[in-house]
């Protein structure tokens, strides 16, 4: 076992789960006034009994992201290179027996998608692809030199890969590394993919501790809520935020929020988790990681998006298309999935400086890694 | 030069206040602190500048270059040889050879790798820049800063951001002794107490920027500022009397001495 599954292992530790299961809001209390929070602190937030609490524990949330992030918000925006998908993982609009239009981006392609993106403002990209052809890590790599004049900062979300791997896209400009447990729970991982390219929950779970050792700058963690049951999900992401931020001390790390709303055809959401919940999350780990970064996409509504600005979210996807060539419009392939914030990224922008918030478009520079 | 500058690399400033342009909520709000300010001296994280297309860059575009001296800072580098890259890169874009040296490689607590922020003092003063390191408060380390050249010691009061004031008070004062050059303190500050505190002990300017941005009213908070090391500099240069934790009573028992 990985020194990470070791230490995840401490979240069914049967006091753990004891605490995770607490219905008293008094042994939450004292939590709020606490300076560092134990993994059996963050089960206690995350019980039902820290409920009653979510504003004292949201007003706390607030006073730490406004003393470590201030009042800026970075804006990003995802670059779906390809929708071809080898896996079928029932919740996704790319999985292999969905019947959509599949498409990789050629290189040309790829260009005018960018060029829409950097006239829109957009200076932090995300490449997005599954597993199909033309994604391999040459292929990465070729399409991140391509694109480092036009960003100062590009991240990947891709399968996991080798440590080599990753320290080749560094080497080619790219910075940072996106990648979701999907869920924490073993069991229901690999329920939900077995024999298929994400059948290693290890391979996956270790991904972003090799990112960090070849030096990646940004590591962003984050579960798939609604696939299995939030207060252990949050529990166990906690506990790779923290391992992370020990053992790759060197690198960022960042906590991202996709929330399952709509799902392809015959798919029932397992866990599906309110917007109450959602917050609660979002309070709890801020609470328990004063320095992540916590990444909200548009999968979540305007307006809501917008209020967990002041709860803990520093980080926005911005006019996004979630299917390859939706910027430029040429092609047209299937989405990974409906977006419910559907503003342009100028209107986010203006949103945000209304609201009191720098939307910050620029915070790296490429001649950090070149 | 008019009385009481304060000097750096032979340029002369009458404030000594400097202040940072991160996390405001706005460009207008940074523009409108650092006018309240009073500050003639402005840093500027290079990694949220877009050198590329100024005319875009919020930060860039509301200040008068003209007016205050834009000092790029290299947050964000992990050691010397990026530090040293983006001051080139700073340069090359066409601000001043002025660069404040941050090496913090660890995101988290921000706290200034001692090591190669000498290293690329060293490279960065023998390619002809005036450099203002951000320092831990150690006095042997200001020591060797000083041998490579820095142009000031600017070392930390507290954790960068945590508003928790001069936690460092020791070091620091020791550092202020030995120093030939201005020594700036520089992050944690939180309330004009703690800058007023500063330039009591000795220091030659300050450095704010979070208590500024996060501020209710930021202007105001860098009025404060702004007056409180006036204050603090005022008391140094009266000479305060030495400070006891006894009483001394105003009627000594050995008055009738002849």
């Amino acid at each position: 076992m990985t020194d990470l599954a070791l230490v995840l292992e401490h979240a069914g530790r049967p006091d753990v789960v004891a605490h995770l299961s607490n219905s008293d809001p008094k042994r939450v209390v004292p939590l709020l006034a606490k300076k560092r929070l134990d993994i059996a602190d963050l089960a206690l937030l995350l019980s039902p009994g820290a409920a009653p609490l979510l504003e004292d524990m949201a007003r706390r949330a607030a006073a730490i992201t406004r003393s470590r992030f201030g009042n800026a918000v970075v804006l990003y925006a995802p670059l779906y290179i390809s929708n071809h998908c080898s896996g079928n993982c029932p919740y996704c609009g790319f999985k292999n027996t969905m019947n959509i239009r599949r498409v990789t981006l050629s290189l040309d392609q790829i260009r005018k998608e960018a060029a829409v993106l950097r006239d829109a403002g957009i200076r932090h990209l995300l490449l997005v692809s599954g597993d199909g052809p033309g994604t391999e890590t040459d292929d990465l790599c070729a399409i991140a030199r391509e694109l480092k004049p036009l960003f100062p900062s590009i991240s990947v979300e891709v399968p996991p890969l080798s440590q080599p791997d990753y320290a080749r896209l560094l080497s080619s400009g790219v910075d940072g590394v996106t990648l979701y447990q999907e869920t924490y729970d073993r069991c229901r991982y690999h329920r939900l993919h077995a024999d298929g390219p994400k059948e290693d929950f290890d391979f996956r779970l270790d991904a972003l501790s090799r990112a960090g050792a070849a030096g990646m700058r940004r590591l962003n963690i984050g579960a798939l809520w609604g696939l299995s049951d939030w207060r252990a999900d949050a529990l166990s992401l906690g506990l790779h935020a923290r391992f992370l931020e020990k053992e790759c001390w060197r690198s960022q790390v960042l906590i991202g929020m996709p929330r399952l709303h709509q799902v392809p055809g015959d798919f029932a959401i397992p866990h599906p988790v309110c917007d109450r919940d959602f917050v609660h999350i979002i309070v709890a780990l801020r609470l328990f990681c004063h320095d992540a970064g916590i990444v909200v996409s548009t999968r979540e509504r305007p307006e809501f998006r917008d209020n967990l600005l002041a709860l803990g979210a520093t980080q926005f996807s911005a006019g996004s298309k979630t299917h390859p060539g939706g910027y430029a419009g040429d092609v047209d392939g299937g989405s990974q999935f409906d977006i419910d914030d559907c503003r342009s990224a100028a209107a986010v922008q203006d949103a945000l400086s209304q609201k009191g918030y720098d939307p910050v478009l620029k915070d790296w520079d490429a001649g950090f890694l070149c | 030069m008019t009385p009481d500058s304060l000097v750096i690399a032979g340029r002369s400033f009458t404030s000594r206040l400097l202040v940072g342009t991160g996390k405001f909520s706005s460009a207008q709000a940074m523009k409108s602190a650092v006018e309240a300010s009073g500050a003639q001296i402005v840093t500027i994280a290079l990694r949220r500048m877009d050198l590329d297309d100024p005319g875009q860059d919020n930060m860039l575009s509301v200040l008068d270059f003209e007016k205050y001296l834009i000092l790029a800072n290299t947050s964000g580098a992990r050691d010397a040889d990026e530090a040293v890259r983006l001051a080139h890169i700073a340069r090359n874009g066409g601000l001043p050879p002025w660069v404040k040296v941050e090496v913090t490689p660890d995101p988290r607590n921000l706290l200034p790798d001692p090591v190669e922020t000498l290293r690329a003092c060293e490279r960065l003063v023998k390619d002809g820049f005036t450099v203002l390191p951000y320092m831990p408060a150690d006095p042997i380390l200001a020591r060797r800063l000083e041998e490579a050249g820095a142009a000031t010691l600017m070392p930390l009061g507290s954790l960068i951001g945590s508003g928790l004031g001069i936690r460092t008070a020791d070091a620091i004062e020791i550092i202020i002794e030995q120093a030939h050059v201005p020594v700036v303190v520089d992050a944690g500050l939180g309330l004009p107490s703690h800058a007023a505190q500063a330039m009591e002990m000795g220091a030659d300017a300050v450095l704010v920027n979070t208590a500024l941005a996060i501020a209710q009213n930021p202007a105001a908070m860098a009025d404060g500022f702004r007056l409180a090391v006036q204050a603090g500099r005022t008391a140094r240069l009266a000479g305060p009397g030495a400070t006891s934790r006894e009483a001394r009573a105003s009627s000594p028992l050995t008055g009738f001495i002849r």
